[in-house]
């Protein structure tokens, strides 16, 4: 770089103490301002506490939630579609985008379908769940798969594509076997947008489990929120829709943490082949 | 034209207190082409920022046309040297020149004429339906270079707008900016690194020390005002010019020049280094 | 390019030609049965509705979500207090509001665009923000330089520069709200696609549900295809600048 791009100017942001520190209370006084708001509201009587109830009525109603056995049934039975219908996607879909690419001409071939298939909303399979399986940890599986399969081989693809032709070249040209060429060729590369492609899946994968015990009544948090607004238990209501909530948010966090650690291994590793 | 009277600037943030612009007076005459040169991280773009109202000095004062400058002032047009990042993307060549002009409520057939005119004294009346990014370095500059031409400023100040493009363009480039000083008569303060650039193209030659800038020298450029790249820069008195900014370039970054004022902290190993670039 | 297509068709024709199968009826059955479910009365009065609630919600959402994220990216310390709010809002899986917004709006159409238009308003608004945000910062100060403030600076810079996230985050939304509209519906109505399509598999017409499921598909697909025409429009110079730079780099 030539000299004199920042010319000895430290970024303005420096000004005003450590922007991480602040960010983290500024942040906390947000979150509790929020909860404040929620708590203010109902007991204001500006919305009705029969369909808002206080923050401090759905902790009381988590707490109950937490105390009941049946809670972390339901927790669990969520977490195994999840998790098993994410595996099952995750698979197909590395599996299946390293085999489109791999073989020749099959990519050009798939794409009209892909760019078919893709679209069609997970949900309307729905009834065809329903008739299938009925409540069935099938149902869920069928949805949770359907819906984060895309996400995974679409952004094989796009890794596949990312890769090298120079590399490829070179490694073709030192005799490396199809098998060879994608383990230590394609996959490096392909890695980061493959852990994308399970992050994204990882928030679908949840969304899709959750609906798909809500709607079809499999066992679950999605159930248990059905349950609760049938039976009229608002309280509990919100506060599983926290839970819900809360395990999003744990699997966004935990997701964004796994890809920036493949991302930055990555890096280092194609840091010291360019030297 | 321009005035700047004891102008500094003081970082402060997180514990740290750097000092980039100490103490700097120097005034731009109308018409005027005045070149800045100065070692590495020296303050040039703090400087340059100041100047344009971009950035709050924390001392002394920019005048334009006897009125202090404190924010972008109408008279002021700025060509950055980041060509590639100073132009609307989203904008054709034609949109980006004029939008500057839209803003200044002018009405469409002046703004028209203004756009067309800037873009054929550049060269770049064909490209008027182009976006930025189909053009070269070179030609995007030339761009953002008509952009501030049709903006008709009192003062056009670069920021070492060809520190980006290659040896070659870089040359054209010189030669445009100054056929454009000679023919228009605008008055334009020019930043730059390259002491052979500054000296090729100003009227006068402003050396500034290191960081925390003062400045170190004024130089009157005394080659004559038709100059080319082929003759110039071979001429013996460009090459005593250039030898003697080059001389005070390197006193300013070993910081043991003439610097007028004895106050500087000279301290051994705890000379105030230059944050990195 | 259409070679597959045509043969995954083809292939389901014959597989199910002979299909005795009540949940697998013959593709033959279920495109004979096509026309005569979805032309006429029920175009009018459940795909229409369907589609109508899903531009309500999906636009509410898209002039909420940029507008709102222009506000929050444009100003670090809001920035800052609200972000794990919405980190959190965002979490939440879409569908849970289903059961939510019923409390407050009812079974009615209300309730169904707001539910579309609460599920769909995150990514816009998360996108937003982080385009808004990541405004080029040479860009901001030439904009600046030459007097582009206020409105003007709003039009011409920050919405623009920011288009390309926004459209990402509109792009998120289509899918969202593509389910939300049927999910809305499947849990409480008297009209639309997706109490259409359950009726059907309560009252076993599987060859009728199984259009519905086609129709969602083909729906899906059209939906996306006018997303990308619009966005290949807007984005023009984008993708333009991007190719560009990859060539250079």
């Amino acid at each position: 770089m030539k000299d004199g791009h920042l010319d000895g100017a430290p970024p303005e942001r420096a000004r005003g103490g450590p922007p991480g520190l602040t960010n983290a209370a500024l942040g906390a006084a947000g979150l509790g301002g929020f909860l404040a708001l929620c708590e203010a509201v109902p007991r204001l009587g500006v919305v009705s506490a029969e369909y808002f109830p206080p923050v401090s009525r759905i902790a009381d109603a988590l707490a109950g939630e937490l105390g009941d056995g049946a809670f972390w049934t339901a927790l669990g039975d969520t977490l195994t579609g999840w998790a098993l219908g994410l595996a099952i996607a995750v698979t197909a879909g590395v599996l299946a985008g390293v085999v489109i690419s791999v073989v020749p001409y099959l990519r050009e071939a798939t794409a009209s379908t892909i760019e078919f298939l893709r679209p069609i909303p997970s949900v309307a399979l729905i009834p065809l769940a329903v008739l299938l399986y009925g409540t069935e940890l099938r149902s869920v599986l069928l949805l949770v798969v359907y819906a984060s399969f895309w996400q995974v081989l679409l952004q094989t693809l796009y890794g596949v594509r990312d890769v090298d032709p120079v590399a490829e070249e070179t490694a073709r040209a030192y005799g490396l076997g199809t098998w060879a060429r994608v383990r230590h060729v394609l996959w490096p590369t392909a890695l980061p947008y493959v852990m994308t492609g399970v992050r994204l899946a990882a928030a679908v994968a949840l969304i899709l489990a959750v609906t798909a015990e809500l709607v079809i009544g499999a066992p679950g948090l999605g159930a248990r929120i059905a349950v609760a607004q049938t039976s009229q238990a608002v309280p509990e209501m919100y506060a599983l829709v926290v839970v819900t909530g809360v395990l999003g948010l744990l699997i966004n966090v935990g997701a964004r943490t796994v890809e920036r650690r493949a991302l930055a291994w990555h890096q280092s590793v194609r840091g010291e082949v360019a030297v | 034209m321009l005035d700047v009277r004891g102008l500094g600037k003081v970082y402060e943030g997180s514990g740290r207190r750097v000092e980039a612009v100490r103490d700097l007076t120097f005034t731009v005459g109308a018409g005027e082409l005045v070149c800045l040169v100065g070692p590495s991280g020296c303050g040039k773009t703090t400087l340059l920022k100041c100047v344009a109202g971009l950035l709050a000095p924390t001392a002394g004062e920019v005048l334009l046309r006897g009125r202090p400058v404190t924010g972008p002032p109408p008279g002021m047009a700025v060509v950055f040297q980041e060509y590639g990042r100073s132009l609307f993307p989203w904008m054709r060549v034609a949109e980006n020149v004029g939008l500057p002009l839209k803003q200044k409520k002018l009405p469409g057939s002046r703004r028209r004429d203004l756009v067309a005119d800037a873009l054929r004294s550049v060269g770049l009346a064909d490209a008027a339906g182009a976006y930025p990014w189909q053009l070269s370095g070179g030609m995007q500059q030339r761009v953002a270079i008509a952009r501030a031409l049709a903006y008709e400023p009192d003062v056009l100040l670069m920021d070492e707008p060809f520190a980006a493009v290659d040896a070659q363009t870089r040359a054209d480039l010189e030669d445009l900016v100054r056929g454009l000083w000679r023919e228009r008569g605008i008055t334009v303060l020019f930043v730059t690194h390259d002491i052979d650039e500054a000296v090729y193209l100003g009227e006068r030659v402003l050396v500034l020390s290191a960081s925390p800038t003062v400045v170190q020298e004024q130089l009157r450029i005394d080659l004559p005002p038709e100059r080319d790249q082929l003759h110039t820069r071979v001429a013996p008195r460009f090459a005593e010019l250039r030898t003697h900014v080059y001389a005070q370039v390197q006193a300013a970054k070993r910081g043991t020049a003439a610097v007028p004022t004895a106050d500087a902290p000279t301290v051994p190993g705890r000379t105030p280094t230059p944050p990195a670039t | 390019m259409l070679a597959l297509p045509a043969l995954l068709v083809t292939v389901w024709w014959f597989a199910s030609a002979d299909s005795t199968d009540v949940y697998w009826p013959p593709l033959r059955t279920i495109l004979t049965t096509f026309p005569d479910v979805w032309t006429g009365e029920r175009l009018r009065a459940d795909v229409l509705p369907s589609l109508l609630r899903l531009l309500a919600g999906y636009t509410a959402a898209a002039v909420l979500g940029v507008a709102l994220g222009t506000v929050i990216g444009s100003c670090r310390r809001v920035r800052a207090v609200c972000e794990p709010v919405l980190e959190f809002l965002r979490a939440v899986p879409p569908p849970v509001l289903v059961p939510v917004i019923m409390l407050f709006a009812g079974i009615g159409d209300t309730m169904k665009v707001a539910v579309i238009a609460s599920g769909c308003v995150w990514p816009v608004l998360l996108n937003t923000v982080e385009g808004v945000r990541a405004v080029d910062p040479v860009l901001a100060e030439t904009a600046r330089g030459y007097g582009i403030t206020g409105a003007a600076r709003l039009r011409h810079v920050v919405l623009r520069s920011a288009s390309p996230q926004i459209f990402t985050g509109l792009r998120q939304a289509l899918s969202i709200g593509i389910i939300l509209m049927v999910i809305s519906e499947m849990f409480a109505a008297s009209n639309g696609l997706g109490f259409t399509i359950v009726q059907f598999q309560r009252q076993f017409a599987i060859p009728g549900m199984w259009t519905g499921i086609l129709l969602l598909g083909l729906l899906g697909f059209l939906l996306s295809v006018v997303f990308q025409l619009v966005e290949r429009r807007v984005l023009g110079w984008y993708h333009g600048l991007r190719a560009s730079s990859r060539r250079s780099s």
